[in-house]
């Protein structure tokens, strides 16, 4: 589906991406981690045809260099800071789907199944949209046309935890045709979301790895917790993940999406002294969030 | 041609919400309604009186401030969008460079005439209005002169907005360009060919190259044809172009230079890296 062959890139003679060669097939869900520099963002750069570079990158054969419009068809963009546009949200979302021969009301139907109501908002300029509206909106106009290839900058980093659930039950609907990079700077972030790491370090590929697949993106956790006392920090974090408290602060119940439990678990492990007891079970695919 | 039409639009709306838009539509808008609140309809200079007198004056405002306000506004917008990420994003969307690049360029084109033209055409109504005679072949050619050298400007703005990397490189670019053609004008142009005992006709060419020259000498020619302001100078041009020749020259070059310049900036944009 997608080749990188001997990709080099040069800023002022300093390489940024040093012979990177990969092969993604259909299907694959890549963690592309690093640090800042790593040359993550410049390798997704090449693949959308925005960089010069030597070597080849080919989707479906196709060089996004060359046949830019066909190949960009194929992928679906979310980037890491959503650009300032002064744009309406409708005229957006109008402009996208023109260019992308898709339909709007697809947009605007994956944007109200993450909470977004392009309809109120159609005349509200981009740039004065919050954070999370703008990660939504960008989403929406991603997922909402056919593509082959996602590419997902950071994409859940400013959702709240309903959005993040619909996000990756959304990602888990084209989980049998799509191929999806998903760029982080923490694996613990989009681990349950992939079935390969792809680690960056100084412009080249440090880690190749296949990971465990058998996640399910759409599960959900029913999630308990018991602690030996109440603590305002720790009612602070689950109030952010929508736990309900249930015994004065010593008892918390909610729900966690199932790609988001090493993350869930990451947050608790904060508190680990305040833990008393710890329940998560997978419920039955079909439970939503009320 | 669906894809330039729609960045064309987008590029629109965008300029339309910002702040240099109002205040350059404000310029505009205003010096006209200074030139009738200062009366200037009334007043006479070489035999011109009523609209006639208000757009000479119009015209050589326009040609002080138009090329500067629209290199400025230009370099501003595309180096600015570039480094805030509006280019990653929106070139991550299936449209192709040269619908996009265009597009760009048409969308601009409109924001930055419409108002100049307006301004122009709210004089010629209210004179209509109030029964003052529009000379209609004067504004129709000021129109052309504005129109061309509204391309030209846009033309060496994007390409300065392809050479430069960032919005402080592009500013400074735009405007030491602006300042080179201005110099150019008279200044260095005469203090060359007395210095360098240039053969005039060579000085001339020179100064015919630069845009402003012409927009100046052809914003001059309607008043005074035979150009005696310009002295010895006048008879190289007259006699290279002729009167009507030169009206010509006058729009044509400048369109030319400014497609030339877009030309340019586009295979540039194209070859190089793109956010």
């Amino acid at each position: 589906m997608i080749r990188f062959d001997s990709v080099k890139k040069l800023f002022r003679r300093h390489p940024v991406l040093d012979g990177v060669t990969l092969d993604i097939a259909t299907g694959e869900r890549i963690a592309l981690i690093g640090s800042n520099g790593a040359g993550k963002t410049t390798l997704i750069r090449c693949l959308l045809g925005e960089y010069t570079f030597d070597g080849e990158v080919l989707v479906d054969g196709e060089s996004p260099r060359k046949q830019r419009a066909s190949v960009l068809g194929k992928i679906g963009f979310v980037p890491q800071l959503p650009p300032p546009l002064k744009m309406p949200v409708g005229q957006l979302v109008t402009f996208a789907a023109a260019v992308c021969n898709s339909d709007p009301k697809r947009i605007e139907t994956i944007g109200t199944r993450l909470g977004l109501n392009i309809d109120e908002l159609r005349n509200r300029p981009f740039n004065r949209l919050s954070g999370g509206m703008k990660q939504k909106l960008l989403i929406a106009i991603a997922l909402g046309r056919d593509v082959k290839v996602l590419v997902l900058d950071e994409p859940a980093a400013n959702l709240d935890p309903e959005a993040r659930h619909i996000f990756f039950s959304l990602l888990a609907e084209r989980i049998e045709n799509t191929s999806m990079i998903i760029s982080s700077h923490r694996l613990d972030e989009v681990a349950q979301l992939v079935n390969r790491v792809i680690e960056m370090d100084m412009g080249m590929v440090v880690l190749d790895d296949r990971v465990a697949d058998d996640s399910n993106l759409a599960a959900m956790l029913n999630t308990k917790l018991r602690l030996h006392r109440a603590d305002d920090a720790i009612a602070r974090a689950l109030s952010e993940w929508s736990f309900t408290d249930v015994g004065e602060g010593m008892e918390w119940h909610g729900l966690v999406a199932g790609p988001d439990r090493l993350r869930f678990l990451g947050m608790l492990s904060r508190y680990v002294g305040l833990l008393k007891a710890i329940d998560m079970v997978e419920l039955d695919p079909g439970v939503t969030l009320q | 041609m669906k894809h330039l039409w729609l960045t064309a639009k987008l590029d629109l709306v965008e300029s339309l919400r910002s702040r240099w838009f109002l205040i350059y539509s404000l310029v505009f808008g205003g010096i006209v309604a200074l030139l009738f609140a200062f009366g200037l309809t009334e007043s006479r200079v070489l035999g011109f009186i009523g609209l006639s007198r208000l757009l000479v004056t119009y015209i050589q405002l326009a040609m002080a401030i138009l090329p500067i306000f629209v290199l400025i506004t230009t370099v501003r917008s595309v180096a600015g969008d570039r480094e805030a990420g509006v280019f990653e994003y929106l070139l991550s969307l299936p449209v192709s460079l040269s619908a996009w690049y265009w597009g760009k360029i048409v969308g601009r084109y409109v924001s930055i005439f419409l108002p100049v033209f307006a301004a122009m055409a709210g004089a010629a109504l209210w004179a209509m209005f109030q029964e003052i005679e529009v000379p209609w072949g004067m504004f129709l050619y000021y129109t052309a002169i504005l129109a061309a050298m509204g391309w030209c400007f846009l033309g060496i703005g994007m390409l300065l907005s392809t050479l430069a990397r960032s919005t402080d490189v592009a500013q400074g670019l735009a405007f030491v360009t602006w300042l080179v053609m201005l110099l150019f004008l008279d200044l260095i142009l005469l203090g060359l060919l007395i210095q360098s005992r240039v053969a005039p006709e060579f000085a001339i060419t020179l100064a015919l190259a630069n845009p402003l020259q012409v927009f100046r000498t052809a914003a001059l020619s309607m008043f005074d044809p035979q150009l005696i302001v310009f002295g010895p100078s006048a008879y190289v041009i007259l006699d290279l172009f002729g009167v009507a020749g030169f009206k010509i020259f006058a729009v044509v070059y400048p369109v030319l230079l400014g497609t030339l310049s877009a030309a340019t900036g586009f295979v540039l944009f194209r070859r190089s890296d793109l956010p």
